[in-house]
């Protein structure tokens, strides 16, 4: 009568099953990502119950902050280097290739024409620092967001999109600073970023 | 498989078997690493957007006003400071007392008003979302029938008057509402000297905040 022998149990697991499933879910992420890009303020978009999404190429967002600075970004490397150029011509500015490059790979771009030159000279860090402090002037003597707009609706065509981001906080005379500056350049269409808010189905009531 | 149970010895010169399995415990450690990176850095949701369409400068704006504000229709709205909706309906008559109201941008609020008034529009577009839900209808007889309820004759006309001092949420709450409400015809115009004058008489501080 031998003792009870206990089997040994073989511990491997089978993992392929499992790295199967998780190279299935990488892929899939991996390939619906959209990075967060970088913005130069963090604003916290009105609620609305509109649903409709906004289109991810051939936009024109307008970053508008609380204090009324505005922020343009283009997307399409080219694109944004035609943009450039062509408000360059406006302000009689020579560009060097490594501006155009800097400026292409970037995001969010804020600095009047006239301190473009500074303001490319500085380093990426420095840049990122900078920006917030800045905005592209909007005021009706020196309107460069005009310019701007102007120049992408020329290069991306008419199905360009322009969509207006700005805090909730931003006083009216903010956003209609920007309104009517779109307005004179018959940009009459344009979307208003907002973030999802569930509102129950208006109900009648009986009387 | 190996052996065929003769317990004979493993042959000379047969080649010892190599076991194949492999350890994926580390690359399944990598994988998770990476899962959990792009898990965290991706957007999936997407920002939502609103449409607006605002008339040209050049078409005549204050024609058109005129025009929607003769309709007795007529919603007129300021947007004023610390979320407050000054409204008033029809043709402007200073000279009631009262005749501006208050209201806000809650469910009570502006929407109560706005779907009072637009009731039979409200109704209709239940109707036909009803009809989407149970797909007896295709998208684009949706949309355009939409449109249709929401212009028809006797839907109401809402001027959006924001104050300078009312902020970019406000805005965007009474957009929303025209939403909500299945309102088709609305404007937004600043004030002019007459809204100026009349909110002075009641009352209404318009002037922006410093």
């Amino acid at each position: 009568m031998g003792k009870i022998k206990v089997k040994k149990k073989d511990t491997w697991i089978d993992m392929t099953p499992m790295s199967d499933v998780m190279v299935l879910l990488l892929t899939f992420f991996m390939l619906t990502s959209t990075f967060l890009k970088p913005e130069p303020l963090t604003v916290a978009t009105p609620m609305s119950v509109s649903e409709i999404k906004i289109p991810e190429i051939n936009v024109l967002s307008v970053l508008v902050s609380p204090e009324g600075q505005v922020f343009l970004d283009l997307d399409g490397q080219e694109d944004r280097v035609k943009a450039l150029e062509t408000m360059a011509d406006n302000y009689n500015i020579q560009l060097t290739d490594q501006e155009k490059y800097d400026f292409s790979i970037g995001t969010s771009f804020g600095a009047p024409m006239q301190a473009f030159k500074q303001f490319m000279a500085l380093s990426d860090d420095q840049r990122s620092e900078e920006l917030p402090k800045l905005g592209i002037p909007t005021d009706s003597t020196d309107n460069q967001f005009k310019g701007w707009v102007l120049a992408a609706r020329e290069i991306k065509g008419k199905d360009m999109v322009i969509a207006i981001k700005a805090d909730a906080k931003t006083p009216y005379p903010a956003i209609q600073n920007v309104m009517s500056s779109l307005q004179d350049l018959k940009e009459n269409r344009y979307n208003l970023i907002t973030s999802l808010r569930e509102v129950a189905p208006p109900s009648l009531s009986d009387n | 498989m190996t052996q065929n149970g003769t317990g004979e010895g493993r042959r000379k010169g047969e080649r010892k078997k190599l076991d194949t399995r492999v350890d994926f415990t580390p690359m399944v450690d990598m994988i998770m690493l990476l899962l959990t990176f792009f898990m965290l850095a991706t957007t999936l949701s997407k920002p939502q957007t609103m449409e607006i369409a605002l008339p040209a400068k050049e078409t005549g704006i204050d024609d058109k006003n005129k025009t929607l504000a003769k309709a007795s229709e007529a919603v007129t709205l300021y947007l004023g400071a610390n979320d407050k909706v000054y409204y008033f309906m029809g043709e402007p008559e200073p000279q009631t007392p009262n005749f501006l109201q208050q209201t806000d941008y809650s469910a009570d609020g502006l929407r109560k008003i706005l779907l009072e008034k637009n009731r039979k529009a409200v109704v209709k577009v239940m109707e036909l979302k009803d009809k989407k839900l149970r797909m007896q209808i295709s998208q684009e007889d949706f949309d355009s029938e939409l449109s249709k309820i929401k212009t028809e004759d006797g839907t109401p006309t809402v001027i959006i008057k924001p104050l300078d001092n009312s902020n970019y949420d406000n805005l965007v709450s009474a957009l929303d509402e025209m939403l909500i409400c299945s309102v088709g015809k609305y404007a937004i115009t600043s004030i002019d000297e007459n809204d100026k004058k009349m909110l002075a008489n009641s009352n209404v501080d318009f002037k922006a905040v410093e």
